[in-house]
């Protein structure tokens, strides 16, 4: 079970090329993400560039969870989906203003992190598996709660709304001369490059909060309980709360990925938070990536992402390629990116349990 | 007080919870006849559930193992089932008793057959390997779950199936105001059948006893030198084949079912397996039929609640008592 | 180290043991000799490694290095229900009851086929007569020394060749231990005991070896005779272990 006890500590050699290679990587990525609006000015690629941002968020807020703490919790899309509506219900009723956005999210981080407690108070001291279970139900009545209190919540098909006017593609953000809308390397610096750089910044502020989380004392406390839950509390450490703590934040930073959702979407449904796809999706980067390193959730969240693109493409034409075998083409869809996926993924929970950034940097970390 | 308490222990203790439940439902609904069709639906649906979890109970009981992918075997039942009905739709839609019987028959056959073997092979080869790892064991389970609904769509496509009910079974008993399902009637009968199989078995056989002990003490049994990790598979694949079964019974009784019934048939089997108490088949069963009968009374009361119903009553269970109703283990 | 106690091979031998849980190491380079037949004590404080050495022998912790062997056989690397079946019985320290179910229940998974010897269990309802009047009771409704009388009795319901028991006196009253005693000497006249205590008195009563573990090491091997003499090797030895313990 546990690989760790054998590996040597400290860097080998090869971990050290490998750790060069990953932080290349992320490099790489990272000014990917930055310059993204003028690399890939094109919709479908920008929204594929905002939405890796917010599930780098989404994801290494999990990885607190699962990779440091050691809990596993199937109820983080509730607290995407709970900040994300709450935008989205707030700027939906008073109108398209940087208020509602601030009171809705206010609201739905809030709201995340006294359910967070009380979930956490409850069950946190029950068995991990126990747990797990509790928070599948509860992220479950949730999304069912969500798509029947439809008057609200605009049920299956979700709400529509505006955002604050700096974000629309008709603002200006910077202009030449003229006074006309500047054009960069032939891309408009207009409100839609700002609802990008919003996504991109509220995900960075975010991503370093939780580097400094995961560097402090409570980080340290973490792991230790992730370790030897027994001799944690033998040292002294109240388990249960400092789990509580952690789960309460991780709900909070996914409730504010949530928020930055909304407001780049335009539209909150249960499709794009509260779906169990989408905590699919989280469960599927943090293992690629790797559990138990933030970089990990960068490089997990973009691989993912981009596979998806062009796995969906790839099975296409390998569908058609098979059409006359009887079921093969059916398990070749594109719609059943999923099945594949998941064998990928029980592979990778067996031979790759360190994940990319674990694997490459030989730090065995035990999932 | 004290002779309330010994006279409510007398009469079963917490066994009697689901009769509270009904009780204090009747108050609230006010229509006996309402009250009676609603109690028998929920106490047929509560069966259903039973054959559901009474695997995943035992199974984490006796071996600490929690397969999140134990609604896939309900999943595949269901439609094994379906299609086998579907197959002999003549001899279901015929008058004759004996035909439909042996449709019936065959279709739930079919279903505990590919549960048995299906759950054999899960075990040898997604259980195994992680045995004392709870976090690779809820992760792998999880993806398994994933992959076998998507194999569901691809082999039976993404629209609902039609599932036809055997002729006998299908209408209604009328009396009076209260109208009873004859399907319902059935699906508690099985259930009920069932669970005193298991019961027998597990109580009066020598197999049971190891099965109980070793939900006690896994480690004093093999310490008096029986192999329980034989033991785990046999209980691993018939719990499985009890979960076809009811993703079968469960087929026949929505008549339209999609690939999602796996998912949300798991949500509920956790919060029974929960309220009921890990490694019992009482539990399960006590379990089961709260959450049906509750489902069933506020589906009429308050119909947006149902679930979040059943969520409330298993934190307030929870709350009381932390380990379950009646588990084997503490 | 004395000479060596009888020129017989022994029934049990464990030859340079090392176990580890998790990262600690509990066992370093334990070796015991244990001759056939009578009682042989392994005495040692709270933490000394009784416990895990017998879990070793059962399989049910995995001795690291070192060699374990059952009659001459190698039994280190075999499994725990393989051991169990060599004639080998284990009565832990927590008893390891089956709480929900009977006593009866209780003995006969204790059987190789579910059947009783009626001898045997005439003799076990004359030692320990509680079980005998709770035979279809639960075994969780039994006191602690009741439950202790049936974990006893469970390796007594079969011939065994070697019964490992672990501190059965705990939290016992001294009536009850001594009623112990008594089932100790009998089942000793058939097979072999390997007695794990911390309780010197009890030990001493019983025992023909002893052998005394601390922090994992084997401190001294030989006869109880000899200890029992020596009260300087006593204080040395077990501190405070000594009469304290009752």
């Amino acid at each position: 079970m546990n690989q760790a006890t054998n590996e040597p500590h400290g860097q080998t050699m090869g971990g050290r090329t490998g750790r060069l290679i990953a932080y290349g990587l992320i490099g790489i990525i990272a000014i990917c993400l930055f310059f993204a609006p003028l690399l890939f000015p094109d919709v479908r690629s920008q929204e594929v560039a905002a939405r890796i941002c917010i599930f780098i968020v989404l994801v290494a807020s999990y990885d607190l969870l699962i990779g440091y703490t050691g809990i596993v919790s199937f109820a983080h899309t509730m607290f995407f989906g709970l900040g994300a509506y709450a935008t989205a219900i707030a700027l939906k009723q008073m109108g398209p203003g940087w208020d509602a956005v601030i009171i809705g999210g206010a609201l739905g981080v809030g709201i995340s992190v006294i359910l967070a407690a009380l979930v956490g108070l409850l069950s946190l001291r029950v068995k991990a598996i126990f747990f797990a279970m509790v928070t599948l139900a509860a992220a479950s009545v949730m999304a069912v709660l969500a798509s029947q209190f439809s008057d609200f919540t605009g049920g299956e098909d979700g709400i529509i709304y505006k955002v604050p006017k700096i974000f629309s593609p008709a603002t200006k953000l910077l202009t030449d001369e003229n006074g006309k809308v500047l054009t960069i390397f032939g891309v408009k610096a207009n409100g839609k490059m700002a609802a990008y750089y919003f996504v991109f910044f509220g995900s960075l502020i975010l991503y370093f909060l939780m580097l400094r989380i995961v560097a402090s004392p409570l980080g340290t406390v973490l792991e230790a309980i992730r370790e030897n839950e027994m001799r944690a509390e033998a040292l002294g450490y109240k388990v249960v709360l400092y789990r509580t703590a952690i789960f309460c934040i991780a709900a909070a930073i996914a409730a504010c990925a949530g928020i930055l959702r909304a407001v780049w979407l335009k539209y909150t449904g249960p499709e794009t938070t509260l779906s169990f796809a989408i905590m699919i999706d989280i469960l599927l980067m943090v293992v690629i990536g790797g559990m138990g390193t933030m970089t990990g959730a960068i490089i997990g969240a973009t691989v993912m992402s981009v596979a998806q693109f062009y796995l969906k493409d790839l099975m296409q034409l390998a569908s058609e390629a098979t059409a006359g075998i009887p079921l093969v083409p059916d398990l070749l869809d594109p719609d059943r990116w999923l099945l594949w996926l998941g064998l990928l993924f029980i592979l990778l929970v067996y031979f790759f349990p360190a994940g990319i950034v674990g694997t490459l940097a030989r730090k065995g970390h035990h999932p | 007080m004290k002779s309330l308490t010994t006279l409510v222990e007398r009469l079963g203790g917490i066994n009697l919870l689901p009769v509270l439940l009904a009780i204090i439902a009747l108050v609230l609904i006010g229509s006996p006849s309402t009250w009676l069709t609603l109690t028998i639906a929920g106490l047929s649906m509560g069966m259903m559930i039973f054959l559901m979890a009474s695997g995943l109970s035992l199974v984490f009981g006796l071996m600490d193992v929690l397969n999140f992918g134990h609604s896939a075997f309900i999943s595949f039942g269901a439609f094994i089932a379906a299609s086998v009905l579907a197959a002999l739709a003549v001899w279901v839609a015929a008058d004759s008793v004996l035909l439909n019987l042996l449709a019936l028959f065959a279709a739930i056959s079919a279903a505990a057959l590919f549960g048995l073997v299906a759950g054999w092979m899960f075990e040898r080869v997604i259980i195994k390997p992680v045995y004392r790892d709870h976090l690779r064991q809820i992760l792998i389970t999880m993806g398994a779950l994933i992959v076998a609904e998507q194999i569901i769509l691809a082999i039976w496509g993404g629209s609902p199936v039609a599932v036809p009910r055997p002729n006998f079974l299908s209408g209604s008993l009328i009396m009076g105001d209260v109208t009873i399902e004859i399907y319902r009637l059935f699906a508690f009968g099985l259930g009920l059948v069932t669970y005193m199989a298991l019961h027998a078995v597990l109580n009066r056989t020598r197999v049971g006893l190891l099965v109980r002990a070793g939900v006690e003490n896994r480690e004093m049994v093999e310490a008096l030198g029986f192999r329980i990790d034989r033991l785990f598979i046999g209980v691993f694949a018939v719990g499985s084949a009890l979960a076809a079964m009811g993703g079968a019974m469960w087929a026949g009784y929505e008549t339209l079912i999609t690939g999602a019934i796996g998912s949300e048939m798991m949500i509920i089997v956790f919060i029974v397996i929960i309220i009921g108490g890990l490694g019992s088949i009482e539990g399960s069963l006590l379990g089961a039929l709260m959450v049906g009968l509750m489902g069933n009374y506020v589906a009429f009361l308050a119909p947006k609640m149902a679930l979040a119903s059943n969520m409330i009553l298993m934190m307030a269970i929870l709350l009381w008592r932390p380990y379950g109703l009646r588990p084997a283990v503490k | 180290m004395s000479a060596p106690i009888l020129e017989l091979d022994p029934i049990l031998e464990l030859d340079n043991v090392f176990t580890d849980i998790a990262q600690y190491h509990i066992l370093h380079e334990v070796s015991l000799h244990i001759p056939e037949g009578g009682v042989h004590v392994l005495l040692g404080r709270n933490g000394a490694g009784k416990t895990t050495t017998l879990r070793t022998i059962m399989g049910l912790w995995q001795a690291k290095q070192g060699a374990i062997r059952f009659r001459g056989e190698d039994i280190t690397k075999q499994h725990t229900s393989d051991i169990a079946r060599k004639g080998i019985a284990y009565v832990p320290e927590n008893m390891g009851i089956f709480g929900g179910l009977t006593v009866e229940e209780n003995m006969r998974l204790a059987t190789l086929d579910g059947s009783f010897d009626q001898d045997r269990l005439q003799r076990i309802y004359t030692l320990f007569p509680a079980l005998e009047k709770f035979w279809n009771s639960s075994a969780w409704s039994l006191s602690g020394g009741q439950k202790q009388m049936l974990a006893i009795a469970r390796a007594m319901i079969e011939k065994r060749d070697l019964i490992l028991i672990d501190e059965p006196t705990k939290g016992l009253a001294p009536a009850i231990i001594l009623n112990m005693v008594e089932a100790f000497r009998e089942i000793a006249r058939e097979t072999t005991i390997l007695l794990v205590e911390q309780n010197f008195l009890f030990a001493r009563s019983l025992g023909q070896t002893v052998a005394v573990i601390d922090d994992g090491r084997i401190a001294h091997s030989g006869t109880m005779a000899e200890l029992v003499e020596d009260v300087a090797l006593q204080t040395r030895l077990l501190s405070l272990s000594l009469d304290a313990h009752q």
